[in-house]
C-alpha cells in the first residue's frame, strides 16, 4: 500500500511511531497530484509551502508534540480562504487574489501542523452539481473518467478518492460536500449550520453555506470535526455549543435507534434502479444492527429544491455584488466606474455565476421580493417543521445521496433545471440546516459509487456520525 | 412567462453585469424556466408561516466597537491586492461621472 492511500487514523500511527515522515507521506501525495494531473483537482499545487510545512511537523512529532493531524497532507475547496496561498473560486476574476489572511477551519487544521498540498477545482463560487461551471476546466471522476465528479466540490471529493490528498476541507451549500463525495466513493459531511465558523468562506448563500471535511472513513470524519467545530468570534451566526469527542463515542452501539426512510425519497420518479437497490440493501444492513425500521413520509420534500435555488440565487446576488475587482481580482477597464464593474464581472464570471447573479437580483427586486424570496423563506419554515416533527419519532433519516450515480460530462449543461435536480435529495438538509453524511454504499454494475446519506436533528452531529460508522463497518 | 429584452436589461444594469446579446436571449429563457418552476410554492399555504431567516435561534451577537490593530506586514499584503493604486492610496474612477 503507497503512503497516499492511508486514512488518517494509519497515517497518524505511522508517523507516531516513525514508519515514515511527514516528508515522505507529503511526497507521496505530491507525486500522486502529479501522477494523475489528467483528473484535474487542483488549481493551485502547493509544493513549496507543502515541503517546508511537513518538515515542521517532523520535528514536531520527533518532539512528542503532535496533534490529531500534525504532518498530514491535506487539500482545501479554492472558494476558502488560504492565508498568502491564491484562492480562485474556480473564477478567472479570482485568478490573482492572494488572500491575507486564513479562514478560521483552516487555521485550526493547520495550527496541529496539517500539510497543505493544494487548492482544489470547484464550481466557480460553488455553484454547481458537476464542476462543469469551473474556469480551469472540469474535474474528472476516477472510476470513469467520462463522468463527472460531481459538484461544487469535484475537486476535494477526487484529491480524496484517488489519494492525492489523506483528506480535504470543502463547503456546502445546498449538497456541494456530499453530491460529489458520493459519485467519487468517499465520505463527506456536512454538520449543522452553525457547528463550524464560516470566516474566511467566499460567501455564496449566508443562510446555508457550511463548512465540512471529506475522507475515506468515518472515523476521519470524527476526527476532522474535533478540530474544526466551534463557536467563533469572527463569525456571529457560529453556534457556542459544547463540541462532542466524536471520535471517542463512535462505537456507541446504535441498536434499538429508530431510522426514519422517507417515501418521498425511495420512490422519486426517475431514481436510478440499481442505486435504489444499493440503498435498500444498506437499510437491511441497519435491520441487522438491531435498528429499527421505520417508513415515514415528508410531504414538502419536492418543495426544497425551488425554495433552495431562489434563497441561493437571491443570496449569492447579493453577495457577490462585492466581487467587483476594484481592491482584488483581475480587473477589466471600461470608460467608466460602471464599465469596469460590469468588463470585469462579464469576463470574470461563467455563465452559471452571471445566472444566478440574474435570477437573484431579479427575485429581489422591487415587485417581486414577497413572490419569490419571501415565499421561499416562507416555504423553508415549514420544510424545517416537517423535519423536527419527524425527529420526534425517529433519531435519523436515511436516504440515497443522488437519485443516481456521476453522469457524462454535458449531459446537463444546457437543461438547467436537470442539473438544479441532481439536487433532490441533498438539498432539504441544506434548508433544514441539519447534519448530513454521506457514505459510500456500494457500486453499480458498471462500478460507479453509490452515497447514502444520513441525517440527524440540528446539532446531533455525534448520532448521526455513530449511525455513519456502524454501518461503515458492515462492509 | 418569458422575460423581455428590457427586463433583462435592467436586470443586468442592476447586477452591474455586461451581457451579450447571446448571453440576454439565452438568460431569458432560462430564467423564465427556472421562475416558472418556483412558482410551484404557491401550492403551499404560508398566510400564517413565519420566514426563516436563519436556523440558529441566535439572537443579538454582539462585541465590543473596538479597533483591532493589523501588522504592517498584512496591510502591505492587503495594499499589493490592489488592482490599481498610487503610492498607498487604492485607485478608482470618478463615482460621480456628469455624463451619467
Amino acid at each position: 500500500m503507497n503512503l497516499n492511500e492511508l486514512t488518517i487514523a494509519e497515517a497518524r500511527k505511522g508517523l507516531d511511531t516513525k514508519k515514515f515522515s511527514s516528508v515522505e507521506l507529503t511526497q507521496a501525495s505530491l507525486d500522486h497530484i502529479y501522477e494523475r494531473k489528467d483528473l484535474n483537482a487542483f488549481v493551485t499545487i502547493t509544493d513549496e509551502v507543502a515541503k517546508v510545512e511537513a518538515k515542521i511537523a517532523d520535528k514536531r512529532i520527533t518532539k512528542k508534540e503532535s496533534g490529531a493531524l500534525t504532518g498530514i497532507p491535506f487539500s482545501v475547496k479554492d472558494v476558502i480562504c488560504t492565508i498568502d496561498v491564491r484562492s480562485t473560486a474556480s473564477a478567472k476574476i479570482l485568478d490573482n487574489y492572494i488572500p491575507p489572511y486564513e479562514a478560521t477551519v483552516i487555521k485550526k487544521i493547520r495550527k496541529q501542523g496539517a500539510v497543505l498540498v493544494g487548492k482544489t477545482n470547484c464550481d466557480a463560487f460553488g455553484h454547481g452539481a458537476s464542476n462543469e461551471n469551473s474556469m480551469y476546466g472540469p474535474v474528472k471522476n476516477p472510476y470513469d473518467e467520462t463522468k463527472v465528479s460531481g459538484g461544487s466540490s469535484g475537486g476535494s471529493a477526487v484529491s480524496v478518492a484517488d489519494h492525492q490528498a489523506i483528506f480535504s476541507i470543502a463547503e456546502d451549500t445546498g449538497g456541494s460536500i456530499r453530491q460529489p463525495s458520493a459519485f467519487c466513493g468517499v465520505a463527506g459531511f456536512r454538520p449543522s449550520y452553525g457547528r463550524n465558523s464560516r470566516y474566511g468562506i467566499m460567501p455564496m448563500a449566508s443562510s446555508l453555506d457550511v463548512v465540512g471535511p471529506i475522507a475515506k472513513t468515518v472515523e476521519d470524519i470524527a476526527l476532522l470535526m474535533e478540530v474544526i467545530a466551534g463557536h467563533d468570534t469572527k463569525d456571529s451566526t457560529s453556534v457556542p455549543d459544547a463540541v462532542p469527542q466524536y471520535s471517542k463515542n463512535l462505537n456507541t452501539s446504535v441498536k434499538g435507534m429508530k431510522v426514519g426512510i422517507p417515501k418521498e425519497y425511495m420512490e422519486l420518479e426517475g431514481i436510478d434502479e440499481e442505486t435504489r437497490k444499493i440503498i435498500e440493501e444498506k437499510i437491511q444492513s441497519c435491520k441487522e444492527l438491531g435498528m429499527e425500521i421505520i417508513e415515514i413520509s415528508l410531504p414538502l420534500t419536492k418543495y426544497a429544491i425551488p425554495v433552495y435555488y431562489i434563497v441561493v440565487s437571491s443570496e449569492d446576488s447579493s453577495n457577490l455584488g462585492r466581487i467587483d475587482a476594484i481592491r482584488y481580482g483581475v480587473q477589466v477597464d471600461g470608460t467608466s466606474l460602471i464599465n469596469v464593474y460590469a468588463n470585469s464581472r462579464e469576463q470574470g464570471f461563467p455563465e452559471e455565476v452571471k445566472r444566478r447573479i440574474m435570477i437573484g437580483t431579479y427575485a429581489l427586486s422591487d415587485g417581486y421580493y414577497d413572490a419569490y424570496y419571501r415565499k421561499a423563506q416562507k416555504v423553508r419554515t415549514l420544510i424545517r417543521q416537517e423535519f423536527d416533527e419527524a425527529f420526534t419519532g425517529v433519531d435519523v433519516i436515511l436516504t440515497p445521496t443522488s437519485p443516481f450515480p456521476a453522469f457524462n460530462f454535458g449531459t446537463k449543461t444546457d437543461d438547467i433545471l436537470a442539473m438544479y435536480l441532481t439536487d433532490v435529495f441533498v438539498s432539504p438538509a441544506a434548508v433544514a440546516g441539519i447534519p448530513a453524511l454521506s457514505i459510500p454504499a456500494g457500486k453499480t454494475q458498471s462500478g460507479l459509487p453509490v452515497g447514502l446519506q444520513i441525517l440527524g436533528p440540528r446539532l446531533a452531529e455525534e448520532r448521526v456520525l455513530q449511525v455513519g460508522y456502524s454501518i461503515e463497518k458492515t462492509f | 412567462m418569458k422575460l423581455t429584452r428590457e427586463e433583462i436589461d435592467r436586470i443586468a444594469t442592476l447586477a452591474r453585469l455586461s451581457l451579450t446579446d447571446q448571453e440576454k436571449d439565452k438568460f431569458a429563457d432560462q430564467i423564465s424556466v427556472v421562475l416558472t418552476y418556483a412558482d410551484m410554492l404557491k401550492e403551499v399555504n404560508t398566510d400564517t408561516v413565519e420566514e426563516t431567516c436563519q436556523v440558529t435561534g441566535l439572537e443579538d451577537i454582539m462585541r465590543e466597537d473596538v479597533e483591532e490593530p493589523v501588522s504592517e506586514e498584512t496591510r502591505k499584503k492587503i495594499l499589493s491586492q490592489f488592482p490599481k493604486k498610487k503610492y498607498d492610496l487604492l485607485e478608482v474612477k470618478a463615482v460621480f461621472d456628469n455624463k451619467n
